[in-house]
C-alpha cells in the first residue's frame, strides 16, 4: 500500500469535487470496512479516499411519514437499533444486524454495503424488496435510481466517474405488508450468504390472498437478483402451500448462480427454493402481525 | 531416561486450581507478544510471494526495488547460506528442504511462495518496493493432490527428490517415502474374519488458525552476533535453524522469547527469521521486522496434510478383531515430510490387533509445506479406522462401547508400528464414557423437521518427550525464582511451576516462572507433542528434588546436626530427634547466608515418549435436511489425563481440541481453485467455527497416572483433536442414515448425500 491522501469534505458539492477530480485514485469512505481490507490487497490503486461522514446529509436517519431515509454514512448499528425501524422495517434489520460483528457493524454502513455492489451483500435484497431508490449526486446533479437497477455486476455500480451515494430512501410500507429476508451460511454468524432471499408482500384486506410480493435474491448472479416471475406469480394468489412452492420453484429457475467455494450451482439453487419458501412464509407471519 | 514411579492420589498443589502466573500480564495487555517487539531504528521487512502454484523462475531482477527510495537491502535465495545436509539438533522436522522453502531457488512449488525480500524505512515502502521486482515464470502443470502426484505422467515437483520406497532408491518420483509397518499373519487374520469392512476417506489441508500471524524480529550486530524475537513454539529451533540458513554458529544467536498468539504445532517451523537476519546484515545491521498478513498465513505456512486414509478391518462374529490394514497416504506439501509417520504409530493405537499392515505414503504436491498440527496426522487417521469401526458394530448391532473395550488397547498390546505400550487408560476411558450422563442421556427430539443423531469415536496420541531444562533460585523471602526452556502456549508455565511447588511445599504462587532467552537456559526442546507438562516439569520436579536435598545439608548446618537426621515433608524441615528444630523453607530461606552460598539447582532431562494418550469423544448434532446445515448440540470429551495437574487448563485443553475438530469436520478446508491455488485465504471463507457454533463441551477427565512421570502427568493437549471428525461423522450417519467419506462434512455434501435415494 503507498501513501495516500485523506480529505473530509463538508458539503457534498466538495465530495463531488473531488472524486471527479480523481477519478478511480479517489473512492469515498464511509466505515472502510470494504474499502480498507481492498486496498490493501491492493484492489484500488488510490491517492485519495474522501471521508463522507463530515457531510450533513450522508449522515441522516430519519423515518418520517413518506418512509425511511438512510444516508450512505450511517451505520448499520444505528439502524438496526432504532426502534421505529424495527418495528415498521423489520427486512431491513434482518440484513443490517448480520452484516459482520458488532465491531463491524459500528462502522459499517448499508450505503457502503450498496456500492460495493457484492451479489451477497446482506442488505441489498431487503432494499430491493421495499422498492428502495438510491440518491445519488454527481458534477451533472441529482439523479435517483431504483436500488434493484444499482449494482451491474459483481463490485460494479451504475455510480459514475464523480457520483457519490447520498442517501437511500425506502417508501413507507402499506398496512398489511410483511418483509423478511434470510440467508443460508454453513456457520451462525461472521459468514458469508451462500444463498439469501428477501420477501415482501403486500396481503388483502383479509389478510388470505397475496396482493403483490416481490422476491429478491442473494449470492446466485452477478448481481443481487429481483425475481419477477417467482413475485409475480403470486399476485392476487391465496396463501397456501401451492401457491408459494409455485413462487420458490420459479425463484430457483431466475436464480444463476456459480459454484465456487462457498457453494456449488446445484446447492444454491436448492438453497433459493428452500428460502424462498421460508422467507414468504415469515413475510406473511409478518404482515399479519 | 526411563524411570517407573508409584504415584500418589493425593497431593497439595498438583491438582488444584491457581490463577496462572502469565495471567493478569496477557489480559491487561502487558504481554509482549512478537509483533509487539519495538526496538529504536527499527527497519520493515516484506517478502514477495509467488503469484505461480507450480513454475521455474527463469529470472527475478530486483533493480527497480533496490532503486527505490527508502530501500535499504533486497534479497533473494543465494543471499541465504547453503546449509549442507546436517539436520538441527531439534530436528523434529525435515529441516534441510527448509532451506528451499523459506525461499524459492529456481521453483516456485505452490501459490505463496517466498521468492525475494525487501526492507525499507516502513511497512508500506517495503511492500511497495516487492511490487518492483520482475519476475518471469515459465509456468508447469500444478499437482493438486495425491491422485495426480502419483498418476503415471505426474509432474515431478522436485527433480533431485530419490524417493525411498520400501528401502528402494526411486528417482523421478513425487513419492519421498513409502514404508511399512506389519506384524502376524494379516491374510490368514482376514480369512478367520467372519466381517471384513474396507473403507476409504479422504481429507483436505487444514490450517492450525492461529490468530496470531507468524512474525521476526532481528538485528545483525556489527560483532556478527545476532538478537531474534519471533513468536515461536521453541526459540532453540528458531536459534539453529536460523543460524543455519544464515551462516553463522548457534551460539551467534540469541533469541528473545516473547508471548505467543496461539500455535498448535503450526509455529514450530521458522520461516522469517532468517530472512530478517540477512536484511538486517544487508542494511548495516539495522533490526528489520516482518510480520506476515493472513492471506499468507494461510498460502504459505503450516496446514495440516490432506489426503487418503483406507482401513480394512476383519472380526469375527463373536466381536474380536482377526486383522487390520491400512494405506495413509498423505500430502505433504512442496516438500517431503507430512505426519504420515505419526498417522501410521497412530491409526490402529486405540485396538489390540493380532496382525496388521500400515502403509505410509509421504506425496509431494503443489501446496504449502505442511506443518505440525495437534497430534499431527493422527486426527486424519482417527476419521478412518473410527468410521470403519462404527461400521462393524452398526453392521452386527453390536454395542459400540463394548465391542471397543473387548478389542481395547491395554499394557502390553502391540502397537501398529510393533511398540509395546506401557499402563494406559484406555479401558478406564471407555469405562468412564459408558457411565457418562451424556451417554446415558436420550438423544432429544429436535424441532421443525430436523433431524438428531449421535456419534461416539475414539482417539490416541503417543505423547512427546525430549530435553528440558529447569533451573531454580531460592530468594531469601522464600519464594522460588523459576527459570524453564519451553514456550508456554497452554498454560505451562503454571503446571511447570506447580510441579516444583509440589516438591518444595510451597504455594503455586510462592513460584515465579520465566522464560528466559536461549543464552539464559539450558536447551529445551521444542513445545510440542503435548510434552512440556510431562518433560519440563519433570525437570522442574528434579530441581526441586536437589533443592531439597541442599536445603537439608543448611539445616545441618545451622542446627549442627547429621544431615541424616533431617526429614523433610510438606514444606518443613524437621529434626527427626529433637523435636523443637524445625524450620518451613520460607524461615531457613532467611537464614541462608550465615550457611553458605545462594542456593540454586538446575536439572536438564531428556526424557523417553510420555505416557500414550486416549480419548473418547460423544457428539450429538442435528441436521437441517433442507438445507444441509449442522449444528453440534452436545458435545462430551473423555481423557485419560494421566494426572491433571492444572485441571482447569487440562480441561481447556481438551475443549480447545474438540472445537478445532469439529471445525475440521464440518466446514474447514483448504478449496483448491483449478490451477492449484487457495481460494478461501481469509477468515472469512476459510470457515472456522465461532463461539455460536459451538455447545460448551463438557469434559471427564480419567487420571490414570502415567508410571514414567512422579506425579503420573501424561499429555493432554494433542489427544482430543483426535476423535473429532470420526464423532462428528459418525452422528452425521445415525441422523441421515448416510456415511459421507470426505472432510469436510459440509452442508452440499450432506445435501447431495439426503437426495441420494
Amino acid at each position: 500500500m503507498h501513501p495516500f491522501s485523506y480529505v473530509a469534505p463538508k458539503t457534498i458539492d466538495e465530495a463531488v469535487a473531488v472524486l471527479e477530480k480523481n477519478g478511480t485514485r479517489a473512492r469515498p469512505f464511509a466505515g472502510g470496512t470494504d474499502l480498507l481490507v481492498q486496498a490493501r490487497a491492493n484492489k484500488w490503486d488510490l491517492d485519495t479516499v474522501v471521508d463522507i461522514k463530515k457531510i450533513p446529509e450522508t449522515m441522516s436517519l430519519e423515518v418520517s411519514q413518506e418512509g425511511l431515509t438512510i444516508g450512505s454514512g450511517v451505520p448499520c448499528y444505528q439502524v438496526y437499533n432504532n426502534e421505529q425501524i424495527k418495528k415498521e422495517y423489520p427486512g431491513i434489520v434482518d440484513g443490517a444486524l448480520i452484516i459482520g460483528g458488532i465491531q463491524i457493524q459500528s462502522r459499517a454502513t448499508i450505503g457502503g454495503n450498496l456500492c460495493n455492489a457484492a451479489p451477497s451483500g446482506d442488505s441489498i435484497c431487503p432494499l430491493i424488496v421495499y422498492n428502495a431508490v438510491a440518491h445519488i449526486s454527481g458534477p451533472s446533479g441529482s439523479r435517483e435510481v431504483a436500488v434493484e437497477d444499482f449494482c451491474t455486476g459483481p463490485g460494479s455500480t451504475v455510480l459514475q466517474n464523480g457520483e457519490l451515494l447520498v442517501k437511500i430512501v425506502v417508501p413507507k410500507p402499506n398496512a398489511g405488508s410483511g418483509t423478511a429476508y434470510q440467508r443460508f451460511t454453513p456457520r451462525n454468524e461472521m459468514d458469508i450468504a451462500v444463498a439469501g432471499v428477501a420477501v415482501s408482500v403486500q396481503l388483502n384486506n383479509n389478510g388470505d390472498d397475496f396482493e403483490s410480493v416481490r422476491i429478491a435474491l442473494a449470492a446466485v448472479g452477478p448481481t443481487p437478483i429481483l425475481a419477477n416471475k417467482a413475485g409475480s406469480s403470486l399476485s392476487g394468489k391465496p396463501i397456501n402451500d401451492d401457491s408459494i412452492s409455485e413462487a420458490a420453484s420459479l425463484a430457483k429457475e431466475e436464480a444463476s448462480p456459480i459454484s465456487d467455494m462457498r457453494g456449488t450451482i446445484e446447492q444454491r439453487k436448492h438453497l433459493i427454493e428452500i428460502i424462498t419458501t421460508r422467507m414468504i412464509k415469515e413475510a406473511v407471519k409478518r404482515a399479519r402481525g | 531416561m526411563v524411570q517407573v514411579f508409584e504415584n500418589k492420589t493425593s497431593y497439595n498443589v498438583v491438582g488444584t486450581r491457581p490463577i496462572r502466573h502469565d495471567g493478569i500480564d496477557k489480559v491487561t495487555g502487558r504481554a509482549i507478544y512478537g509483533a509487539d517487539v519495538k526496538v529504536p531504528g527499527l527497519i520493515w521487512g516484506e517478502v514477495l510471494r509467488s503469484t505461480e502454484v507450480h513454475a521455474r523462475i527463469k529470472s527475478i531482477d530486483t533493480s527497480a526495488a533496490k532503486k527505490m527510495p527508502g530501500v535499504f537491502a533486497v534479497m533473494v535465495h543465494q543471499d541465504l547460506a547453503d546449509p549442507g545436509t546436517e539436520t538441527t539438533r531439534n530436528g523434529l522436522q525435515d529441516v534441510d528442504r527448509e532451506f528451499f522453502n523459506i525461499m524459492a531457488k529456481d521453483k516456485v512449488l505452490y501459490k505463496g511462495h517466498v521468492i525475494a525480500a525487501v526492507a525499507a524505512i516502513d511497512r508500506n515502502t517495503a511492500q511497495e518496493a516487492t511490487r518492483l521486482i520482475k519476475v518471469e515464470y515459465e509456468r508447469l502443470e500444478p499437482v493438486r493432490n495425491v491422485d495426480e502426484a502419483t498418476s503415471p505422467n505426474a509432474p515431478i515437483l522436485i527433480e533431485d527428490l530419490i524417493g525411498d520406497h520400501l528401502g528402494e532408491n526411486v528417482a523421478n518420483t513425487n513419492i519421498a517415502t513409502h514404508f511399512r509397518h506389519e506384524f502376524g499373519d494379516v491374510e490368514g487374520g482376514f480369512k478367520l474374519a467372519d466381517l471384513i469392512v474396507d473403507r476409504e476417506v479422504s481429507l483436505e489441508m487444514v490450517h492450525q488458525g492461529y490468530i496470531e500471524p507468524h512474525n521476526a524480529t532481528v538485528i545483525w550486530h556489527e560483532d556478527d552476533k545476532l538478537t531474534v524475537w519471533s513468536s515461536t513454539q521453541g526459540s532453540f529451533g528458531v536459534r539453529d535453524q536460523t543460524a543455519k540458513f544464515v551462516g553463522v554458529s548457534p551460539s551467534q544467536i540469541r533469541v528473545n522469547y516473547s508471548e505467543i498468539g496461539g500455535g498448535f504445532g503450526g509455529k514450530t517451523k521458522v520461516y522469517l527469521s532468517p530472512i530478517a537476519a540477512i536484511l538486517s546484515k544487508k542494511s548495516g545491521g539495522k533490526p528489520v521486522k516482518i510480520v506476515m498478513d493472513r492471506p499468507s498465513v494461510f498460502q504459505a505456512t503450516g496446514p495440516a496434510p490432506g489426503g487418503k486414509v483406507k482401513v480394512k478391518m476383519g472380526v469375527t462374529n463373536n466381536g474380536k478383531i482377526t486383522a487390520a490394514e491400512a494405506t495413509i497416504r498423505y500430502e505433504a506439501g512442496a516438500y517431503p515430510g507430512s505426519a504420515v509417520n505419526a498417522g501410521a504409530i497412530c491409526i490402529f493405537g486405540c485396538y489390540n490387533i493380532p496382525a496388521s499392515r500400515i502403509d505410509g505414503f509421504d506425496i509431494v504436491v503443489n501446496k504449502p509445506k505442511s506443518a505440525a498440527y495437534r497430534a499431527p496426522g493422527s486426527p486424519q487417521a482417527a476419521f478412518a479406522i473410527e468410521t470403519v469401526v462404527d461400521e462393524i458394530c452398526e453392521n452386527k448391532g453390536w454395542d459400540k462401547i463394548q465391542f471397543r473395550l473387548d478389542n481395547a488397547a491395554k499394557k502390553g498390546t502391540r502397537r501398529g508400528d510393533g511398540v509395546l505400550l506401557e499402563k494406559v487408560g484406555f479401558e478406564e476411558s471407555l469405562d468412564a464414557t459408558r457411565n457418562s450422563s451424556h451417554w446415558n442421556s436420550p438423544l432429544g427430539k429436535p424441532d421443525n423437521g430436523k433431524l438428531r443423531g449421535r456419534g461416539l469415536a475414539c482417539g490416541y496420541w503417543m505423547n512427546g518427550g525430549g530435553p528440558s531444562t529447569c533451573d531454580l533460585m531460592l530468594s531469601d523471602d522464600g519464594t522460588v525464582m523459576m527459570n524453564e526452556g519451553s514456550a508456554d502456549i497452554g498454560g505451562t508455565r503454571a503446571s511447570i511451576a506447580m510441579q516444583a511447588a509440589e516438591v518444595l511445599g510451597l504455594a503455586a504462587e510462592d513460584i515465579k516462572p520465566s522464560i528466559p532467552d536461549t543464552d539464559s537456559i539450558g536447551f529445551t526442546g521444542t513445545t510440542g507433542g503435548s510434552r512440556t507438562t510431562f518433560a519440563t516439569g519433570y525437570a522442574a520436579y528434579l530441581a526441586a528434588q536437589s533443592m531439597v536435598k541442599e536445603l537439608k545439608t543448611r539445616a545441618s548446618i545451622l542446627w549442627e546436626i547429621d544431615e541424616t537426621d533431617i526429614e523433610f515433608s510438606n514444606g518443613v524441615f524437621r529434626s527427626t530427634k529433637e523435636s523443637e528444630l524445625k524450620l518451613s523453607i520460607k524461615e531457613l530461606a532467611e537464614k541462608l547466608g550465615v550457611t553458605g552460598a545462594p542456593v540454586s539447582t538446575t536439572s536438564s532431562v531428556n526424557m523417553a515418549a510420555g505416557g500414550n494418550g486416549y480419548a473418547v469423544h460423544i457428539c450429538d448434532l442435528e441436521i437441517d435436511p433442507e438445507t444441509g446445515k449442522t449444528d453440534v448440540v452436545r458435545y462430551t470429551a473423555i481423557q485419560d489425563v494421566g494426572t491433571a495437574i492444572h485441571p482447569s487448563y487440562a480441561e481447556g485443553q481438551i475443549q480447545g481440541g474438540v472445537v478445532q475438530g469439529i471445525g475440521w469436520a464440518l466446514n474447514e478446508e483448504y478449496f483448491i481453485n483449478d490451477d492449484g491455488s487457495m481460494a478461501n485465504y481469509s477468515f472469512l471463507d476459510y470457515r472456522m467455527p465461532t463461539s455460536l457454533d459451538l455447545p460448551m463441551i463438557e469434559t471427564i477427565m480419567v487420571e490414570v497416572p502415567n508410571p514414567n512421570h512422579p506425579y503420573g502427568v501424561r499429555g493432554v493437549g494433542e489427544v482430543p483433536l483426535c476423535p473429532p471428525i470420526a464423532a462428528v461423522g459418525n452422528a452425521i450417519n445415525d441422523a441421515i442414515g448416510k456415511r459421507i467419506y470426505e472432510q469436510p462434512i459440509k452442508p452440499g455434501r450432506i445435501l447431495d448425500a439426503i437426495s441420494k435415494d
